[in-house]
């Protein structure tokens, strides 16, 4: 994917820039608020990555002023701030998605693909599959193999959310903020315990495992 | 009147000062009596003496004729007045006189005496004093001479009660003076009070009121807003090196982590090689995640608007985390217990507490042993919301029960436990901030975490 980097701190630049083209990704990189509200405006980007503090223009003005130009591209913040406030902050000038730093490469790629697939999908789908698996969002029942599964509505949740993006990886933050909907620092790894307990509901007895863990990173639900 | 007021100093002070005023008052009004009284009876016993000296000069002078001529003459002046003259022969019997007979009690040699009136006539309602004095005429004759003082008595009796209102009115006066002072420097020391409880509560900008007039209240007030104007200051400074050490660390820090994740990712061959490397990003990351804890205290105390407060369903929260954290109690096999009362708001913010209670709920599930009970519970009392979080585990001695809010402190039992000792600093940090409470006990076994909740009313 095209890809567009706001950034003026050289060395996450570079960190960015590198990582994001050895995974197939296609980089543009601006060093200052002015450049890359230019870059935003004229070229075609699939997903952009902007810094929240730049010199000459914040990053939270590039979005507004794009979102009032009607440019819908998503758009990540990146931003060493950390509280509650500012997220929100950045949401409201039309973000989609916040990252604080410092990241691990996997976050951000995970949060940026899962961005690309929000501003692809959006078809109202009412019956999601992975492989065999089945998930009825009306009827709010899952099926694997024709054999019902019965789910908590968390798991309910957490499944629904892991087979919208299957195939990608999903970090255990994200998970925390899309399926809880909360943004806090769990002391243990309290997902894990979450993950295998789905798991042996929707894998266990089957030939084939779907969930899968991604070592330094977090899961993915695929079709084998 | 509060009981504040009856345990205030001030008030004791004007008790004290009431006292001492009320002592020197009755003290001052007791000689003015005395001074009087005595003035009136001298005046009475002069009267008396020179009245004698005059009947015994005539006596002196015209014999036993002149003596009854005039004190007919005297008599005669003022038939009901207050003077009493009663001459005698040598064995008592009376020759003339406004007198009966010779007073029971009077001796006869020339001392003063006091005696009761009888009731010689009927102008005289009640039983009146006298004071007289005895004088022995040359040929035996016994003179009494002498003053009804009962006009006297009442004078000194109406002085007597005047004095006693005096004292009366100046008590009230002086208790009510007293009074009146003493709260307006109550209020004063109130407001004082007042703004210090919201300085403590976090307000580090808010300062004592001074009326710019210059008294001690205000230099008292002026030097403690000094004082805390300092305070601010050095705070200021502490949040601002902290944060700066915390976020200028984190950059380099982060910077390391990144670079050994791309040596990760380009060194694919060597088993032993990504696993050491994966063990350095994992304690990379283990200190980042220090110093965002820190950080994140650093701002949670230091925030001073609850600007971004909303009204949080606590019920619901508290449940949203039990079953966040529910699969992994069961992993342990512990039971945990819910009763959480529904429909009890508090205005907050909501991510804290949810990362407050997660730490409460995480600690108890660390340390309580497998097949142990953990029970949350959240009532309400009157307005005021109560959560308790009660496990089943070693508990927490009651000496270092204080020193678990501070920054790095851990029990000796888990150090070796997963942690950063920063769980309990950001739930104080956050209590503080919602104005909630928190208190430890002893669960019996285990430990029991009492949080008072400051509701919103419906």
């Amino acid at each position: 994917m095209r890809i567009l980097l706001v950034e003026d701190d050289a060395d996450t630049a570079r960190y960015i820039t590198k990582g994001l083209k050895e995974s197939g990704h296609s980089v543009d990189h601006a060093g200052d608020g002015r450049d890359g509200l230019f870059l935003a405006t004229d070229g075609r980007y699939e997903v952009m990555i902007i810094d929240r503090m730049l010199p000459s223009l914040d990053g939270l003005t590039i979005i507004r002023t794009l979102r009032g130009a009607g440019n819908r591209t998503p758009a990540l913040i990146l931003s060493a701030l950390a509280e509650v406030d500012d997220r929100v902050l950045g949401l409201q000038a039309g973000g989609d998605d916040y990252l604080v730093k410092p990241f691990a490469f996997s976050e951000l790629l995970a949060r940026l693909e899962a961005l690309l697939r929000r501003g692809a999908g959006g078809t109202a789908e009412t019956v999601l599959r992975v492989a065999d698996l089945e998930l009825d969002l009306l009827s709010r029942s899952v099926k694997r193999a024709d054999r019902t599964l019965d789910l908590q509505p968390r798991e309910f949740r957490l499944l629904e959310y892991l087979m919208r993006h299957s195939g990608q990886v999903v970090t255990r933050t994200m998970l925390l903020e899309y399926v809880w909907d909360y943004h806090f620092d769990p002391q243990t790894n309290i997902i894990d315990v979450h993950i295998s307990r789905l798991r042996s509901k929707i894998d266990k007895g089957f030939d084939v495992p779907l969930l899968h863990t991604v070592r330094g990173a977090g899961y993915c639900l695929r079709a084998p | 009147m509060d009981t504040r007021f009856l345990q205030s100093s001030t008030f004791r002070l004007a008790l004290v000062y009431m006292a001492l005023f009320g002592t020197s008052v009755l003290l001052l009004l007791g000689f003015i009596y005395w001074s009087t009284a005595s003035y009136m009876s001298t005046q009475t016993d002069f009267t008396i003496n020179v009245e004698i000296g005059d009947l015994t000069e005539r006596y002196r002078s015209d014999g036993l004729t002149g003596l009854t001529e005039l004190m007919t003459e005297r008599l005669s002046r003022k038939p009901g007045g207050s003077s009493i003259y009663l001459l005698t022969d040598r064995d008592l019997k009376p020759l003339l006189g406004n007198l009966d007979r010779w007073p029971v009690n009077a001796t006869l040699d020339q001392a003063w005496l006091n005696f009761e009136l009888e009731d010689a006539s009927e102008t005289r309602s009640s039983t009146h004093h006298a004071r007289a004095r005895v004088f022995r005429l040359a040929g035996g004759y016994l003179l009494l001479v002498g003053r009804d003082i009962h006009e006297l008595e009442i004078a000194k009796q109406r002085i007597v009660l005047t004095l006693l209102w005096g004292l009366a009115i100046t008590l009230i006066l002086g208790g009510f003076g007293s009074v009146m002072m003493g709260r307006s420097t109550m209020r004063r020391i109130e407001a004082i009070n007042e703004a210090s409880r919201e300085i403590m509560s976090g307000d580090l900008s808010r300062r004592i009121p001074s009326r710019a007039t210059g008294d001690d209240f205000d230099r008292l007030a002026d030097n403690l807003n000094i004082m805390l104007d300092q305070i601010e200051s050095l705070m200021e400074s502490v949040r601002q090196v902290s944060d700066n050490i915390a976020h200028d660390l984190r950059t380099p820090l982060a910077r390391l982590r990144n670079r050994l994740e791309e040596l990760y990712l380009a060194v694919n061959h060597s088993d032993e090689a990504r696993e050491a490397i994966e063990q350095a990003v994992a304690a990379a990351d283990g200190l980042l995640s220090t110093f965002n804890a820190l950080l994140r205290i650093a701002h949670v105390e230091a925030q001073e608007s609850r600007g971004n407060f909303v009204p949080v369903e606590i019920g619901a929260l508290i449940a949203d985390v039990a079953e966040l954290y529910e699969p992994l109690a069961e992993q342990k096999e512990q039971h945990l217990d819910t009763q959480l009362a529904p429909g009890l708001r508090l205005s907050g913010d909501r991510d804290l507490l949810f990362q407050a209670i997660s730490n409460l709920l995480d600690n108890a599930i660390k340390h309580t042993p497998a097949h142990g009970t953990i029970r949350l519970v959240l009532d309400n009392a009157n307005g005021n919301g109560r959560l308790v979080i009660a496990d089943s585990g070693p508990g927490i001695p009651e000496s270092a029960r204080e020193k678990v809010f501070q920054r790095f402190f851990r029990l000796e039992q888990s150090r070796t436990t997963p942690g950063n000792g920063l769980g309990m600093s950001l739930v104080a940090a956050v209590v503080r901030l919602h104005r909630m409470t928190i208190r430890l006990e002893d669960n019996r076994p285990g430990l029991r975490v009492i949080i008072g909740l400051p509701l919103l009313e419906d």
